[in-house]
């Protein structure tokens, strides 16, 4: 058996989350495919919308939920002002009894990126009103520090434009954001398969969260374990210490002790000029 | 003096009789109050007083849950 990778536990606001992996609940075909793909994904946390109640609507989303234990991290997702969303903020904070809210404060229906200014503004208003603010926030470190100032618990810059599967569009954007960030910086939007995943967790981001990638893929399931593993893989390695890039290779395998076999193999002559060959 | 008033609810209108609360308005529509929230014009009001909140005609209520989203 190889050792597992022992992590430190992923917490967001002094509370132990668990899995770094966020799932969002958007997009499922069905309640009964969303549970399997929680549980492949290993996840701690799903995301929900405050929505209009619908008395046709089948089954309940939040039975599902409460019986699988995961946390319930209720978004903004649709709001334009600071003030629509804090209002969603509190009527979740109501509906939901959690003082967590992902807050989400978009510029235009296009990109559905966010709006920093309403973001910002809508972010001091809550964490003043006691909330546990995590804000879906554009690749920009600078805005990223000014939520954190403002009192957010996390920042969870965006990847590439939500749904786009796009992955992650400004690699060195994210790492600055990581590397400066105070708090855990889980990228968010822009997944579009495993491997992105992986790169944000290497890229030194704490956790990741997906929802199109997962819920809009042809086997969600399988997805969910998919993005789980790379969420892990690139965790690991990220705490490993990868090598550094470099421009020209380096041998693995060692020139010390090379046998005299060069001057032997007759008619043979290398293309490469002399004072490019390793001695 | 009529004793049905007409509220806007989720964007619908729905007719209830006179005096009704908001924790009236919402055994109409909820099967179950678990997961509500409600907005009355505007204004968020607390689980704690649907009971003794009344709406009046012309009323626009919200009633909030959670659904499927990212």
């Amino acid at each position: 058996m190889p050792a597992p990778f022992l992590d430190a536990p992923f917490t967001i606001a002094g509370e132990v989350v668990g899995s770094r992996l966020i799932l969002g609940s958007g997009g499922i075909p069905s309640l009964e495919v969303l549970e399997r793909a929680i549980i492949a994904s290993g996840t701690s946390v799903v995301t929900v919308a405050m929505r209009r109640l619908d008395p046709a609507a089948p089954g309940s989303l939040l039975d599902v939920l409460a019986r699988l234990g995961v946390r319930v991290l209720p978004n903004t997702a649709g709001c334009f002002t600071a003030a629509e969303a804090v209002l969603t903020a509190r009527l979740a904070r109501e509906a939901l009894e959690t003082n967590w809210v992902k807050l989400e404060v978009i510029g235009d229906e296009i990109t559905l990126l966010p709006d920093g200014s309403e973001l910002l503004r809508a972010a001091e208003e809550l964490v003043g009103d006691g909330f546990v603010v995590l804000p879906y926030t554009n690749d920009d470190p600078v805005l990223a520090r000014r939520l954190e100032h403002a009192g957010c618990a996390a920042v969870m810059p965006a990847g590439a434009p939500i749904g786009s599967g796009l992955g992650i569009g400004n690699p060195h954007a994210i790492a600055m954001i990581a590397e400066a960030a105070g708090v855990p910086v889980v990228l968010d939007a822009g997944i579009g398969t495993a491997s992105d995943a992986a790169l944000a967790m290497e890229l030194g981001c704490a956790g990741v969260m997906v929802a199109s990638a997962v819920t809009r893929c042809r086997n969600p399931e399988t997805m969910a374990r998919a993005m789980a593993l790379a969420v892990e893989a690139g965790r690991a390695a990220r705490a490993a210490g990868p090598i550094p890039r470099r421009y020209h290779a380096e041998a693995s395998s060692s020139f010390h002790n090379m046998a005299g076999l060069a001057r032997e193999a007759a008619g043979e002559t290398s293309l490469a000029p002399s004072g490019q060959r390793r001695r | 003096m009529s004793n049905v008033v007409t509220l806007v609810v989720n964007g619908e209108p729905q007719e209830v009789p006179a005096g009704t609360t908001v924790a009236g308005v919402i055994a109409f529509i909820a099967p179950s109050t678990r997961g509500i929230a409600v907005a009355l014009n505007g204004g968020i009001v607390a689980r704690s007083t649907w009971e003794s909140t009344p709406v009046a005609a012309g009323d626009h209520i919200e009633v909030l849950t959670a659904a499927q989203g990212g």
